[in-house]
């Protein structure tokens, strides 16, 4: 072999070498990122062992760690998720189906389109302060003395709606809509997106309305997307602190919004359902906040089980939206 | 379909029906586009919404003059009728709560830019090479394992990985590392732990969009690099890399604002300090966190410490804005286009 042959096989280990490495850089890399949500996960299962029982998942915040418990921010949480699904399923899906099978490609919708990837990327807090002024206080236009209240007189109950809002649960909501608004527009813009333009085609063939496609072809078939795209936004909002915070949640309360503990208790008093969006409220996220800046030990247990909670709430809604999708993928053939 | 014959019926009356109903129709298509297209206006709504409170609570108050229980009338005053933009950009001090008043911008950037520095330090290195790993070097098995338990990192509420640094980051990590062994000393809040969990919590932004932007690049053009003899590290960063570069720096920015605007961890994790520091085991107070204490504490509605929040909001929504705006420029502009 001459010199320079050996040189090159020399280099050429070199190089190989160097590939090596190079791959298991980025092997460890992906490995450490995977374990980083063991220990996080480990960890806060570890911490909360022992403190996640009926007496926490039942009981309401005290002072003393033993007999503090979840059930406000359990209760807040599913009617904070419950309005704000409310709010946003219709918005959003409405958004979607104008800018994919309305929209002309204009000015005006490249601004929406343009806009909503910007509101994707607004940090969660500036909505709180939007909710705050917005819905909270109304941009102060309402604010006589004390404020006004609209009564309505239901049949079973009298609905009455503070204006302005106030630190309300519905503010919380409105606000969490806003926020979760773009990310279901966009999720649904995607579902429609998928559905072949030959099903509006024969739609159209047999004399049906634009609507009546919509209505009756295209909407269901992209159902399953647009529901797994809104369970995911869902658990965002679900995750939510910071514009709660913002918006005004209670750190520490001992009653369900409207008192409304049992949900034998909707039935037995329908005037506390109707308190309840306008009641003060706090989240399970704003408890765990609240229990880790208390300087007692075990307070941090109590924030670890709230976690875990948190955490097994968003694992059923995110396995929930996976079956969803997976049912969907193997139904449709087009 | 009624019994009687369409000849009972006179032509004329026949069509009119029939135009009646085809006008209802198209009545009631029309109302739904509008309505529709009400919905998808929205958006632009909240975006002007957020615009109006930041740029009146911040900027210039438009709002009538507010009239008191006592019949006092109280002047609305932005934020920047009060205090000057020199010296919100220039001073050094925040104190919005003391007796002397300061309002400085430069602490709250200062600690948000430190906690977003050490996330990128941390995120944008594990990100890219999870990215490029699973792009070029892991079997399709793997990936359709890897990537959707990654993206539960993004998952996680940002409450719990707050918890995380407060709990464990801080005394398991930092303590036994920078303060036994080296002799920093490590406070209880401290901007590194908070830094390190938002590095975290951006590792799947990164490695997602990456990925994707890395397996969009033809096979053609790996394929010519082994053909003249690269090894797969010159494949992966000389070819590959380069050729989804466009979409990488889109993620970065992605992420990087992302941190910025991150909240919950970084009050729970870094404190509430507001000073100019380079000390990243001290606490530190960010844009976010000063909001998320403000609106905890009881400030006076209309009072300046209120007040200062919006131009805290205001700043934090034009960096980030920026971020996201640069992002979406460099993506289109510099995309390559392989056909």
């Amino acid at each position: 072999m001459s010199d320079q042959e050996i040189e090159y096989a020399a280099l050429l280990k070199g190089r190989h070498r160097i590939s090596t490495y190079f791959e298991w850089v980025c092997r460890i890399a992906t490995i450490s990122a995977l374990l980083f949500l063991a220990v996080l996960l480990a960890g806060v299962t570890w911490q909360a062992w022992g403190w996640l029982d009926t007496q926490f998942l039942t009981g309401f915040d005290s002072r003393r760690p033993a007999k503090a418990g979840l059930l406000a921010g359990l209760w807040g949480t599913s009617w904070l998720i419950f309005f704000t699904a409310i709010l946003t399923v219709p918005v959003g899906v409405g958004a979607a189906i104008y800018l994919e099978e309305y929209a002309t490609d204009n000015r005006l919708t490249r601004l929406i389109k343009l806009n909503l990837s910007n509101l994707a990327g607004v940090p969660s807090i500036v909505y709180g302060m939007l909710g705050v002024t917005a819905f909270v206080r109304m941009f102060g236009m309402l604010s006589a003395a004390d404020g006004w209240t609209i009564a309505i007189a239901l049949g079973f109950g009298t609905l009455e709606i503070p204006l302005p809002l106030g630190r309300c649960l519905l503010a919380g909501s409105f606000t969490l809509s806003l926020l979760i608004l773009p990310v279901v527009i966009i999720a649904s813009q995607e579902a429609l997106r998928a559905v072949p333009p030959s099903i509006r085609h024969a739609s159209y063939a047999l004399g049906a309305t634009e609507w009546q496609t919509i209505r009756h072809q295209v909407l269901p078939a992209a159902v399953p997307g647009i529901t797994t795209g809104i369970i995911l936004a869902l658990s965002r909002a679900m995750g939510e602190t910071a514009p709660l915070i913002v918006v005004g949640a209670m750190s520490y309360v001992a009653f369900a919004p409207g008192n409304l503990d049992t949900p034998m208790g909707a039935v037995q008093d329908p005037q506390r359902v109707l308190d309840a969006p306008f009641d003060v409220f706090t989240s399970i996220t704003i408890q765990i906040t609240n229990w880790i800046e208390q300087p007692k030990e075990e307070f941090q247990n109590l924030a670890a089980a709230g976690s875990l909670v948190l955490l097994i709430l968003l694992v059923v809604f995110n396995a929930t939206a996976i079956v969803i999708r997976n049912r969907a993928q193997k139904k449709i053939t087009w | 379909m009624s019994t009687a014959s369409a000849s009972d019926v006179p032509l004329s009356e026949a069509t009119t029906s029939l135009q009646r109903s085809a006008s209802f129709t198209r009545l009631k298509e029309s109302g739904i586009r509008s309505l529709l297209f009400l919905c998808a206006a929205l958006s632009i709504l909240t975006t002007l919404g957020i615009i109006a409170v930041l740029f009146s609570n911040a900027i210039y108050d438009v709002s009538p003059r507010q009239v008191g229980r006592d019949g006092e009338v109280r002047p609305n005053e932005a934020f920047f009728q009060q205090v000057s933009v020199t010296e919100f950009v220039t001073e050094t001090r925040w104190t919005p709560g003391y007796t002397e008043k300061h309002f400085g911008i430069m602490p709250l950037v200062c600690g948000t830019l430190m906690i977003s520095g050490i996330a990128a330090l941390i995120g944008l290195p594990i990100g890219l090479c999870s990215a490029i790993y699973l792009s070029e070097y892991a079997a399709p098995r793997t990936r359709a394992i890897v990537k959707p338990v990654l993206e539960i990192l993004a998952g996680i509420p940002t409450v719990v990985y707050g918890y995380f640094a407060l709990v464990f980051v801080t005394p398991y990590v930092l303590r036994p590392i920078f303060q036994d062994m080296l002799g920093f000393d490590v406070g209880v809040f401290n901007a590194a732990s908070a830094g390190i969990v938002v590095g975290i919590m951006i590792i799947p932004m990164i490695s997602s969009l990456s990925e994707d932007v890395l397996r969009s690049v033809p096979r053609s053009l790996r394929e010519a690099a082994y053909a003249l003899g690269s090894t797969r590290v010159d494949v992966s960063t000389r070819v590959v890399v380069p050729a989804a570069l466009s979409g990488i720096i889109a993620s970065f920015l992605l992420a990087i604002s992302r941190a910025i605007g991150e909240t919950m961890a970084v009050t729970i994790a870094a404190g509430q300090t507001a000073i100019v520091t380079a000390d990243p085991l001290g606490s530190v107070a960010t844009m976010t966190s000063y909001i998320v204490n403000v609106s905890k504490g009881d400030a006076v509605i209309g009072s300046i410490e209120e007040k200062s929040i919006y131009a805290v909001g205001l700043t934090l929504f034009l960096m980030t804005l920026v971020m996201n705006i640069i992002s979406q420029f460099v993506l289109r502009r510099f995309r390559e286009v392989y056909n």
